[in-house]
């Protein structure tokens, strides 16, 4: 009996059998994502005149910096690898290392300027600007990257939204203190922390639907 | 564009006969199309087979398809059974990780071992059916004389799929270096004593360990494993 079932779905799927094309390894896919990223940035450098030799000259920066790509790269990987079903749920720990040393130089640069001038906040124009990088790299690369992960049809699609969330927030972050390098004053960082968890939210919520509703369906 | 499944699989195999058995496979009875009646009497046991077939149903090879699920109904099976789900509720989670091969079909690579694609799969398909069930149960009245009354779940597919597993574990155990191959043979297979492994093999009882320790490391990763 349930074999007869079972010989039924399998003559009801491979009747329904299409060619498929065989997905990218997640390493390639990644070095994909990240190509959209570096074009991103170099359009907001350019558009917006950033100046990437301040970075040097400003405490904390350039280690922030640095720690931000390399959690965007990382989340990135981990994210493409845990969308492929035989691929160890342990990548989602690969970019928490460097994300906290994001958050920690973030925090020491602003802790090393207390007492300066202008270390509370800054200008409302300037506050616009910063915005409008974070959301404007952070809401295309997010959907650019469901987008890719969505033909995976991933299973853990909860976790892999989480971890494409920390990558988005983290390119974000990156080209923020690219275009606009400058220590974080603490309005800064309660604004970045808060778009940060925003960017990764809007992820887990919309982008893991997104996901989630891939493997509700059967492919075309 | 893949070549036809047919010699895909002779082609890869080689002619292996492990598992055979003399069993007629479990799709033979149902041959179709021309590839399938060539590929019928090919064992196809090893995992380069299965993954290969997987490949030409990639191009869009029905037959191959059809002889690859089939092929897959034991392992998730296994699985399953191994994840805790109830003899009563195997089929309901082969039926979900069919669906899923199919939905998932572009994300496995020719060059990755399937098992540890499929089991991947079935593991979590596993896991959802049993918190759903537990959800289920969690809602249902309990009923001791219906419970006394129904008669038990007898796990007819069971003694095959052990047969199968050892058939897939010894070749596991073939592949192993040397080191860790014979550590598996004197300690696992035989039983024997660390003192008297070192004995027989002229290894330090340390070496021994550590090659028992890595081979069930790679055993693992390679029958069920991820990375």
């Amino acid at each position: 009996m349930a074999e007869t079932r079972l010989d039924d779905l399998i003559d009801g799927l491979a009747g329904r059998l299409v060619p498929v094309r065989r997905l990218r390894p997640p390493l390639l896919r990644a070095v994909f994502w990240l190509a959209g990223l570096v074009a991103l940035a170099s359009a907001f450098y350019v558009g917006l005149g950033g100046n990437a030799g301040l970075m040097g000259t400003r405490a904390y920066v350039l280690p922030a910096f640095l720690a931000a790509l390399a959690t965007a790269v990382l989340a990135a990987i981990a994210a493409f690898q845990l969308s492929v079903p035989d691929r160890s749920d342990r990548w989602v720990l690969l970019p928490l290392p460097t994300a906290a040393l994001w958050l920690a130089f973030s925090g020491l640069g602003c802790l090393a300027d207390l007492g300066v001038a202008g270390t509370w906040g800054e200008s409302f124009v300037e506050m616009r600007q910063c915005l409008l990088v974070i959301l404007g790299s952070a809401i295309p690369l997010s959907l650019l990257m469901v987008l890719m992960l969505r033909r995976a049809r991933p299973e853990r699609f909860g976790r892999v939204a989480l971890v494409a969330g920390i990558a988005s927030a983290a390119a974000a972050g990156a080209v923020l203190m690219l275009v606009h390098p400058h220590t974080s004053t603490v309005l800064d960082l309660l604004v970045h922390g808060l778009c940060v968890a925003a960017v990764i939210g809007l992820n887990v919520v919309f982008g893991g639907r997104l996901l989630g509703r891939t493997q509700e369906r059967e492919p075309a | 564009m893949p070549p036809p499944a047919d010699s895909l699989v002779l082609g890869s195999l080689g002619g292996a006969t492990v598992g055979a058995a003399g069993k007629v496979p479990y799709n033979d009875r149902r041959p179709s199309g021309v590839g399938a009646v060539v590929i019928a009497h090919t064992p196809v046991d090893a995992d380069a087979g299965l993954a290969a077939l997987m490949a030409a149903a990639q191009g869009g090879d029905q037959a191959a398809y059809r002889r690859v699920l089939h092929e897959s109904i034991p392992l998730i099976r296994h699985a399953a059974r191994r994840a805790g789900v109830p003899p009563s509720g195997v089929d309901d989670v082969v039926q979900e990780v069919l669906l899923a091969i199919h939905r998932m079909l572009a994300t496995f690579d020719p060059s990755r071992p399937y098992e540890a694609w499929l089991s991947a799969i079935a593991r979590r398909r596993a896991i959802d059916f049993l918190r759903s069930s537990g959800r289920r149960a969690s809602r249902e009245v309990h009923e001791p004389v219906a419970y006394e009354n129904h008669a038990d779940d007898i796990d007819v597919a069971a003694g095959e799929e052990r047969r199968r597993e050892n058939i897939r574990l010894g070749e596991a155990v073939a592949t192993l270096p040397e080191g860790q191959r014979e550590a598996v043979q004197v300690l696992g297979y035989g039983e024997r004593s660390l003192e008297e492994g070192a004995a027989l093999t002229g290894r330090s009882k340390t070496a021994l360990k550590v090659n028992l320790h890595r081979a069930i490391r790679n055993l693992r990763s390679r029958l069920s494993g991820s990375d």
